[in-house]
């Protein structure tokens, strides 16, 4: 209960901050989805009335983006990239890696919640292939074992 | 005396280790008691050099890369810092053919300078467009852009300078400029260079277009797969603000331009212009029919210019030395120059500036060095997810708008992807209708239920079912979605579908028995 009033008053100050910028509905959804991970569906309601808009609007702007989620990611997001240039590189051999390493499939998370994985097509990495994005940080060239190397470096941290 | 150490911040290279490589080199200067000021530049785009560490000598900056952690107790041994020699030392770079022969007219200032640095920017004849500007009417801005013969950079190649014109014509109390930032190509990072390696050209380009034209806000739209361009441009719009160079009266001229960042949220769609408005102005990225053009009704429906990074990057160096100076580049109606990249399966992987006009052989073996894997090159995609594939047997064509059109090709954003002989092309048509398919905007039936059809026919031909009932279907569904899109994601799948299919129909199965029969 706490965290959902919690949850609703930071979308409300989002919403409160920035419904005024013309075509503010993006940039509202990106700071919510920056603050909570994800764009819970109880916030449309509010989003909806905030914009004037109809709960449908809000959710059909949501679910065309690729970008935004209405489920809580894992602690760390993989974005992997699965455009041609890439796979020129071999990607998909790494695709197979990262998910028998992780166990998960894209647009899944991990048990332990640590990952989620999702698909990504081009970072503008195409010289550095094949190219992941985990949170800010990105990874060119990236084997299957600098991929464990990436993850184990994670791990021991967390 | 202090040494000046340049390690890039731009992606490519921090996505091998450039950030690690940078504190170190700190790290260890300061261990050693050595003096250094360390500038964190843009990338040369000699990416498999990367991470490049550069050091300023009296004989010009000097080279070493691509560097490793390990190996920077060694550079100090070498008195790196003085030019000193080391395995990894690549000599002075601007004497490096690649970068030597290239012909930097809107990538000038990249790798050289440190990009959020508004004072490097002014040193480097940055502004210069600008004020040559101010002291300009709009009609006569326009006609340096149109003389300059520059084309739109996003793959479209229309005239920039009829765009512009438009708008400067079409009376409103509020215009726009927008930077299509889109760039979701794979096999394309021009845009991302520009924007993280010198964003002010690219505020510089925008704001001499707001003023052409009567727009005084702008919108660089940004794909969210960009955070460290997005960082840069944020940083550069402040400094400019703080200059003058942005806001309610650019430099004492009484004129005014604001200009904002918007992020896209991951739709390959967004980047075609239409679908791209309706999301800045906060809804699905639903193509727009046209007309109207969006030079009379656009954003919000107000006359709006949109552009590519790098065609409006081009338009500072068009408006410092004139429309005549950029045109005296290039081949027929290509004008100019056209920053290429190259990726894939490709030994020297990075961006190459030159005039159009250069054949695809000459950047694929002279400028990249055949394939990475050293095995032979079987086919490169120019262009995009919605390019065309090329054989061997075109690699002669020359990189011109013009000649890539009469071989049912296109350049596009100049982006060539390089497969080896490994590559199964019957597998890469399948991915491009999966592609289309996951991106579709879903206005129209030929790309949204096209797309999937088209997935399922070339499953069925990879399984080898019924090839002289389904190869015929393949192509009669190309033809209703080349035909009957509303925008280039249906309109331009078939483009890699059919160019797979008619160069490698070996891949699909076809025999040369059974196209004979």
């Amino acid at each position: 209960m706490t965290e959902t009033v919690s949850m609703l008053s930071i979308v409300k100050e989002i919403t409160s901050a920035l419904k005024d910028k013309p075509g503010a509905l993006l940039p509202i959804l990106h700071d919510i989805q920056n603050a909570l991970g994800y764009i819970p569906a109880d916030s449309i309601p509010m989003i909806a009335s905030e914009l004037n808009l109809s709960r449908a609007e809000v959710h059909g702007v949501i679910s065309f983006y690729h970008y935004f989620r209405e489920t809580p990611p894992g602690k760390q997001t993989i974005h992997l990239c699965r455009a041609e240039s890439c796979q020129a590189m071999g990607s998909k051999l790494l695709e197979d890696h990262v998910k028998a390493k992780l166990g998960i499939d894209f647009h899944e998370t991990t048990a332990d919640g640590r990952f989620s994985l999702e698909p990504v097509y081009c970072l503008g990495l195409c010289s550095c292939s094949p190219s992941m994005q985990i949170g800010n940080d990105v990874y060119g060239r990236v084997s299957n074992e600098s991929f464990d190397g990436v993850i184990g470096e994670m791990e021991a941290l967390s | 005396m202090t040494v000046t150490v340049y390690v890039p911040n731009d992606s490519g290279a921090l996505s091998l280790g450039a950030g690690r490589i940078a504190a170190a080199i700190e790290k260890e200067a300061q261990q050693r008691g050595l003096d250094i000021k360390l500038v964190r530049n843009g990338s040369r785009g000699m990416f498999w050099l990367e991470p490049l560490v550069e050091v300023e000598t009296s004989e010009g900056r000097i080279g070493y890369g691509p560097v490793q952690l390990k190996d920077i107790p060694g550079l100090f041994d070498a008195d790196f810092l003085n030019g000193g020699k080391h395995t990894l030392e690549v000599g002075t770079i601007d004497e490096i053919p690649y970068f030597k022969k290239q012909q930097r007219l809107t990538f000038a200032r990249i790798g050289l300078t440190d990009p959020v640095s508004l004072d490097d920017y002014l040193a480097h004849e940055g502004y210069r467009g600008l004020k040559n500007a101010l002291a300009m009417s709009g009609a006569d801005i326009v006609k340096q852009v149109t003389d300059s013969g520059l084309r739109g950079r996003g793959g479209a190649a229309f005239p920039t300078g009829i765009k512009w014109n438009t708008v400067l014509n079409t009376p409103s109390e509020q215009k726009y400029i927008i930077c299509n930032a889109d760039e979701g190509d794979s096999g394309t990072f021009s845009d991302r260079m520009v924007m993280e390696d010198d964003p002010f050209v690219l505020i510089e380009g925008m704001t001499i277009a707001g003023i052409a034209v009567g727009a005084t806000q702008g919108y660089i739209y940004l794909r969210v797969e960009y955070p460290h361009a997005h960082r840069a441009l944020n940083t550069a719009i402040e400094k400019a603000y703080q200059a003058g160079y942005l806001g309610g009266n650019i430099q004492g001229s009484g004129k005014q331009f604001d200009l904002e960042v918007r992020l896209g949220a991951g739709a390959y769609v967004c980047g075609e212009e239409t679908s791209l408005m309706e999301s800045l102005e906060g809804k699905r990225g639903l193509v727009r029919f046209k007309p109207p053009l969006p030079a009379i009704s656009g954003l919000f429906g107000k006359p709006t210019i949109v552009n590519n990074v790098i065609s409006l990057a081009s338009v500072p160096i068009i408006l410092d030395k004139g429309g005549e100076y950029y045109r005296d580049f290039g081949m027929g109606r290509s004008r100019g120059t056209l920053p290429i990249q190259l990726a894939g399966n490709i030994k020297y992987p990075g961006l190459v500036e030159l005039a159009f006009g250069l054949t695809l052989r000459e950047l694929l073996y002279d400028y990249g060095g055949g394939s990475a894997s050293g095995r032979p090159i079987k086919a490169v995609q120019v262009g995009g997810p919605l390019g065309a594939y090329l054989p061997e047997s075109q690699f002669d064509t020359p990189l011109d708008y013009e000649a890539f059109a009469a071989i049912w090709a296109v350049v596009g954003h100049g982006g060539i992807v390089v497969f080896d002989d490994t590559v199964d092309m019957a597998e890469m048509a399948r991915y491009s209708m999966e592609f289309c398919a996951i991106e579709s905007c879903g206005k129209c039936t030929p790309c949204r239920i096209g797309s999937t059809r088209g997935e399922e026919v070339i499953k069925d031909i990879i399984a080898g079912r019924d090839l002289h009932k389904n190869i015929p279907l393949l192509r009669d569904l190309c033809d209703t979605l080349l035909n009957g899109s509303l925008c280039a994601l249906g309109g331009m799948t078939p483009y890699p579908v059919l160019s797979a299919l008619n160069h490698f129909p070996e891949d699909f199965g076809i025999t040369e028995q059974a196209s004979a029969a």
